[in-house]
């Protein structure tokens, strides 16, 4: 089943065109990887999924995009509403400058009243998910901004998944990252695979061979080719997607 | 080696800062000498807790003076906080940034207006709209406020631009990203972020409302007295130095240097204030 689905999706920068003509289904409960070199618009399809696209002035969208078969981009969408399922992780970690139970609770407290004691449960419930509570279970008053930097960028993982969205969109969210913290990011992105849609950018092939089910190679702002991640990674259809995957470009 | 000219460029430079340095250390030195004997003389408590000020029979409480800053500088930032912290928002969060790199600056314009010009605006203009609208003299608590309210704005506005500008995008990104209203984003997020830097400024501000003096001459009334309502007129440390030195001589010469030494610490703790609050800032 689609989660999102992408129709003849164009954006301009000004005069120059970022996304050309895009076509693309997001399944629901998958991992999507998006490759490409930099610069193709990799980042920015993902951004036009949440419409983060729209705080960069000057930018210009045609097309469609259709989440749970309404299209986002129609006159009078609530942007708030979709953000709430369609979240972001973004390259950098990113956690407010406030405590590691604020930042938690921080979506929470945005979207609805709660309890105290409602919302140390969803607080304990979303760390633990993401295996940050042992870690942090002391901690939960500590400014989240002077935690390690993989811990950081769990805890954006973390502090999304307290909202429980339908659709987490990862902006390469391992780059800053050592190998051991990206493994182990990797290892929770399958398990979070299991209630969530996941479409993560990222520069590292070996990385989109690894989680994802489904893989997009785009190129200078085209999709060239979207297929099962196997089947793009062993015997792709097209000659550029083949290149790029064995190294000859990018 | 340096070369010779190098050498005498270095040192006369370094000659010319530390001249400006030690000009500020003689002024704070000499305000201290002249001032400090008479409060040693009539007692700090005399001085500071008593309101009796009467120079030609030897009394010499500044505490009607210390009450008038106090009320007029709380009641210019009653005024100038709200106004100069909303005018910061709007212009960073809200406005396209081409517009707020054009009416930045125009506010900072306004800093550089005379103090006098802004008095006299309030002599004409506020202090009569006052007495009819209030009663009492027209000259008073709340025109001193109202007018420093607004001679602190360049300095609340500016600062606070710059720290809340500060705030990485990110911050917003992540907020938003997570179905964040806008302004939700920026009273749980921005704000928090930016808080020194904007602490700072209100402590700049506060520093300036407490240093001026011309304004508050021309429509705060100058009253010996302690207020007791802000439609009464106050007389502040400031304007007590100014009013009087003019005739001043011997103990009442050296009460108002005395006046001066209370202001002098006044604005230090303040400095060290904001230098702190800017200092904690990453």
């Amino acid at each position: 089943m689609n989660a999102i689905e992408v129709k003849n999706l164009s954006l301009h920068y000004g005069s120059f065109q970022a996304l050309k003509n895009v076509n693309v289904q997001f399944q629901e409960k998958m991992i999507t990887a998006l490759i490409g070199p930099s610069g193709c618009g990799k980042s920015t399809l993902l951004r036009c999924l949440n419409r983060m696209n729209d705080l960069i002035e000057g930018v210009k969208i045609t097309g469609v995009v259709n989440f749970r078969d309404i299209n986002i981009y129609a006159p009078g969408t609530d942007v708030v509403e979709l953000r709430r399922h369609v979240g972001m992780v973004f390259q950098r970690p990113n956690p407010f400058p406030l405590s590691v139970f604020d930042n938690v609770a921080y979506g929470l407290r945005v979207h609805q009243e709660m309890k105290k004691i409602q919302l140390s449960a969803i607080v304990e419930r979303s760390l633990q998910a993401t295996g940050l509570w042992d870690d942090l279970k002391d901690k939960l008053s500590e400014t989240a901004t002077e935690l390690p930097l993989y811990q950081q960028q769990l805890l954006c993982i973390t502090r999304l998944i307290a909202i429980e969205p339908k659709v987490i969109l990862m902006d390469e969210p391992c780059s800053a990252l050592d190998p051991i913290a990206t493994a182990k990011i990797e290892e929770l992105m399958l398990e979070l695979k299991k209630k969530y849609t996941i479409v993560i950018v990222t520069h590292n092939m070996q990385q989109a061979a690894r989680v994802s089910d489904y893989s997009g190679f785009m190129l200078m702002g085209e999709l060239i080719e979207f297929n099962k991640t196997g089947r793009i990674f062993t015997n792709p259809d097209d000659k550029r997607t083949q290149d790029y995957i064995t190294g000859r470009f990018g | 080696m340096k070369n010779a000219k190098e050498v005498v460029v270095e040192k006369s430079l370094m000659l010319i800062a530390f001249s400006a340095i030690f000009m500020l250390f003689l002024i704070a030195v000499f305000i201290f000498k002249e001032g400090s004997p008479l409060i040693f003389k009539i007692g700090l408590k005399n001085f500071i807790l008593s309101a009796k000020w009467s120079p030609l029979e030897g009394q010499f409480g500044i505490l009607a003076m210390i009450i008038g800053s106090l009320w007029i500088t709380a009641g210019a930032l009653v005024i100038g906080v709200p106004l100069g912290l909303g005018c910061a928002i709007l212009l960073s969060e809200f406005l396209p940034r081409g517009i707020t790199a054009f009416l930045k600056p125009t506010i900072e314009l306004l800093a550089g207006i005379p103090s006098v010009v802004y008095g006299f605006i309030g002599v004409v203009v506020l202090v009569p709209f006052i007495r009819e609208r209030f009663g009492g003299p027209g000259l008073s608590v709340l025109a001193g406020s109202i007018i420093l309210g607004i001679m602190i704005l360049p300095t609340i506005i500016s600062i606070s631009i710059d720290a809340l500008q500060a705030v990485p995008r990110s911050y917003r990104e992540g907020s938003l990203a997570l179905g964040a209203t806008q302004w939700q984003t920026i009273s749980m997020v921005t704000l928090k972020a930016a808080r020194s830097g904007i602490l700072a400024s209100i402590i700049l501000g506060m520093g300036r409302a407490v240093g001026e003096t011309m304004a508050v001459i021309m429509v705060a009334g100058n009253a010996v007295k302690i207020p007791n309502s802000i439609f009464n007129p106050a007389r502040t440390l400031t304007t007590n130095i100014a009013l009087e030195m003019g005739f001043a001589t011997g103990d009442h010469r050296a009460a108002l240097f005395a006046t001066g030494v209370v202001l002098f610490v006044i604005i230090m703790i303040l400095n060290i204030l904001a230098n702190y609050a800017f200092g904690k800032r990453k």
